[in-house]
């Protein structure tokens, strides 16, 4: 036995199988005809369609963004599926019960129950397949106290003055390419509407699955949280392996007035691609929450750990004086994965705060990058970050960087960085062997302590799935 | 101390090793039997280190010859935690820090994995506390390091105790300790010294490795040998320590290997 830590080898993804399911498929490739067809399909107002065709002709005109520290060969836009769903017998269900017992299925096998009295009690979930959402759990319970959760297709049809009024308030439609290309064809998503001084009664979450080869996914998800409101949401993601790599391109807006909290967590494990990086979802999203009101505080919790690429940057603007921003995040790669992750802050209102806890863990031959960028306008008297970047090498052959932006614009500005790396390597784990600690516990439990302070904000189910999920991923991996 | 007739721990028969194709061991004897304590000395680069490391089974060091039995077992082939969970314990000359993992949770585990292969039911964390609570006596040490990440932000001295607590907790049958007494003022290493000494008994065994005669004023050997070239070239009583102390290697060096320094 002489070379130590050995090339890191994932255990088998186990949400990697198919859904045979009939489905309502356009034909490939994107146009004007296209975004008109989606729009018509989901009969959507006639402001949906502007919104949709201002975007396309905006993303037309932009170039797909090449700064990021990934590799990955151009991606066809014309040979992607831009609308998929499973055919339902009914255009608008009435109740879960008239849900296809297939899809039904599919997440139970996914560990998401869309039966209300198996769901644990105080979990709503949006269940959205390839294109569209198919369920959303306790709609009724929730809208007792006003909570508006359904798909955002639905508000579009149910509550339109709402979503025109907050839809691209966060991230306008031409901010950057794979924000605009949603825009022009995002075919759902969640919308979240908690009205002024509620506490959301159970925490809301939607569930995304990609099943078919050459969809691209697209959701738009809005949460608008009105003054002394509260709530928080989680969204998970699977899908199936394929040779083919998959499109995901979503945009994320949250919105938090005077007094209100937004918590929005992401445990995120779309097939990462083979251990020589075949296949795999290109994960290329656009997250931003606005502080518009005062004292309001938006937290991002991300726990990264599949997609063949990841393109994300969970970004809060601190509008509102002593409004907090806040992103805590767990990226880890193995194989080939890619993944360029991080967050921006901006600064605006007075006495704003932002923290950024970010852990990257990076094993075999992966690459992971955190990118950050701090910024401090000359409005944001008394404003201040901390920022804590963190890096694990797992063996020898794996890759971190960060890349951390700071602007500060006056001078009562305080900003604090600290970053460190650490690694699992041969000497770390022979000290656990040595004291009869096998290898397997060793990584996981370097791992839980490396990533506890982001676990922490985890709501606790989902914190114990997170440490599992990690310590599953890195399975077999050190020997 | 020597017992007459008492049993064989370690039996070392000609070990020979090589690390990335450069022999470092070239054939060592070596014989430890329960109650004795044998100090390990010789100059730097003699192999001592990489010996112990060899016993404990690190990855990065290739057998190329000879056999190490323990206990009766032929432990060579073994995994290293395997032949840690069988009773052989290295205390580190260079204890690595371990961010986010609290040196409690690190000793249970341990302590609990020792348990397991031994066919012993678990302990839980309540009467895990008390025992490491009792442990702590040995190397007075504050229950306040227990909340602490393993050796992060430790001193010198506190991570060379906090490895006699790991010995304390699993209680080994062989206690191999590299150089212990490096980085230790006097006041610790009496701690560490008077830890260990509590620790040995009739039933266990353990091998010093040491530049210094310093240590086996407080650890008194009842075998001294002197390891050069990869060889245990001199062997004999706690006096040969005080010989090398004033007359320095090149003797033994000469007398052994026919060559001068």
């Amino acid at each position: 036995m002489s070379a130590s830590v050995k090339t890191l080898v994932n255990q088998p993804y186990k949400y990697g199988f198919v859904t045979d399911i009939e489905t309502d498929t356009i034909p490939r490739g994107l146009n004007e005809e296209v975004i008109r067809l989606i729009s018509d399909k989901k009969q959507e107002p006639e402001f949906m369609l502007e919104f949709r065709l201002r975007a396309y002709r905006q993303w037309l005109k932009m170039t797909e963004p090449i700064w990021a520290h990934v590799n990955y060969p151009p991606i066809n836009y014309q040979d992607i599926v831009y609308y998929s769903a499973p055919k339902q017998k009914k255009a608008k269900l009435n109740s879960l019960e008239e849900v296809d017992p297939t899809l039904l299925e599919t997440f139970e096998k996914l560990g998401i129950s869309l039966s209300e009295q198996k769901r644990l009690a105080n979990v709503a979930v949006d269940a959205i397949f390839d294109s569209v959402s198919v369920a959303t759990t306790f709609k009724e319970k929730l809208a007792e106290d006003g909570v508006i959760f359904c798909s955002i297709s639905e508000a579009l049809r149910e509550h339109p003055e709402l979503v025109k009024k907050y839809l691209g308030s966060v991230v306008p439609i031409g901010d950057n390419y794979f924000a605009a290309l949603n825009s022009a064809v995002f075919s759902d998503g969640s919308f979240v509407y908690i009205p002024k001084g509620v506490k959301c009664p159970m925490e809301l979450s939607t569930y995304f699955r990609i099943n078919s080869g050459d969809t691209g996914q697209f959701e738009r998800t809005l949460i608008v949280a009105e003054e002394s409101s509260y709530v928080s949401y989680l969204e998970g993601c699977t899908a199936p392996m394929y040779d083919s790599n998959q499109l995901h391109a979503a945009v994320v807006e949250l919105v938090a007035l005077d007094n209100a909290e937004i918590k929005y967590s992401t445990v995120q494990n779309w097939y990462a691609g083979d251990e020589n990086g075949k296949g795999g979802i290109y994960n290329f999203v656009t997250k931003r929450g606005l502080c518009q009101g005062v004292n309001s505080k938006i937290s991002w919790t991300q726990v990264e750990t599949g997609s063949a690429i990841t393109w994300k940057y969970p970004s809060c603007v601190l509008i509102g004086d002593n409004s907090i921003g806040e992103f805590y995040s767990v990226a880890l790669t193995n194989n080939r994965q890619q993944a360029d992750t991080g967050t921006k802050m901006i600064h605006v209102g007075k006495n704003t705060r932002s923290t950024i806890i970010s852990k990257g863990i990076s094993a075999g031959k992966s690459s992971n990058s955190y990118r950050g960028l701090v910024k401090i306008n000359p409005s944001a008297k008394g404003a201040r970050n901390y920022s804590q970047c963190d890096s694990m090498l797992i063996g020898d052959n794996a890759q971190a960087n960060t890349f951390p932006y700071i602007q500060v614009q006056n001078n009562t500005g305080k900003v604090e960085h600290e970053a460190s790396t650490s690694k699992i390597g041969e000497d770390q784990l022979f000290l656990f062997a040595q004291r009869g600690i096998s290898a397997e516990d060793a990584v996981s439990m370097m791992i839980s302590g490396f990533c506890k302070d982001v676990f922490n904000q985890l709501p606790m189910e989902f914190a114990v799935e997170a440490d599992k999920l990690l310590s599953l991923k890195l399975e077999g991996s050190v020997g | 101390m020597i017992i007459e007739n008492s049993d064989l721990i370690l039996s070392v028969k000609d070990l020979q090793t090589q690390v990335d194709g450069t022999p470092i061991l070239k054939g060592v004897n070596l014989e430890v039997r329960a109650g004795e304590i044998h100090a390990i000395m010789g100059p730097n680069g003699s192999g001592k280190s990489t010996f112990s490391k060899v016993l404990a089974g690190h990855p990065a060091y290739s057998v190329t010859g000879g056999e190490v039995v323990f206990q009766g077992t032929n432990i060579l082939e073994m995994e290293a935690e395997e032949r840690a969970r069988s009773g052989v314990f290295l205390a580190f000359q260079y204890p690595l820090e371990v961010p986010g993992v609290s040196n409690l949770d690190f000793l249970r585990v341990a302590y609990n994995s020792h348990r397991k292969a031994k066919g012993l039911p678990e302990v839980d964390t309540f009467d895990f506390d008390d025992l490491v609570m009792e442990k702590l006596e040995v190397v007075k040490m504050n229950s306040s390091f227990l909340e602490r990440s393993v050796n992060e932000g430790f001193s010198g001295g506190e991570k060379k105790r906090n490895e006699i607590l790991q010995m304390a907790i699993l209680e080994p049958k062989l206690a191999i300790l590299d150089e212990t007494d490096s980085g230790l003022d006097i006041d610790a290493l009496k701690i560490v010294s008077n830890g260990v000494n509590q620790l040995t008994n009739a039933e266990n065994a353990t091998i010093m490795i040491t530049h210094y005669q310093r240590l086996l004023d407080y650890i008194v050997p009842d075998f001294v040998h002197v390891m050069a070239q990869g060889r245990i070239i001199k062997s004999g009583g706690k006096e040969l320590a005080l010989e090398l102390e004033s007359r320095g290697y090149d003797w033994v060096l000469e007398e052994a290997l026919g060559v001068g320094v």
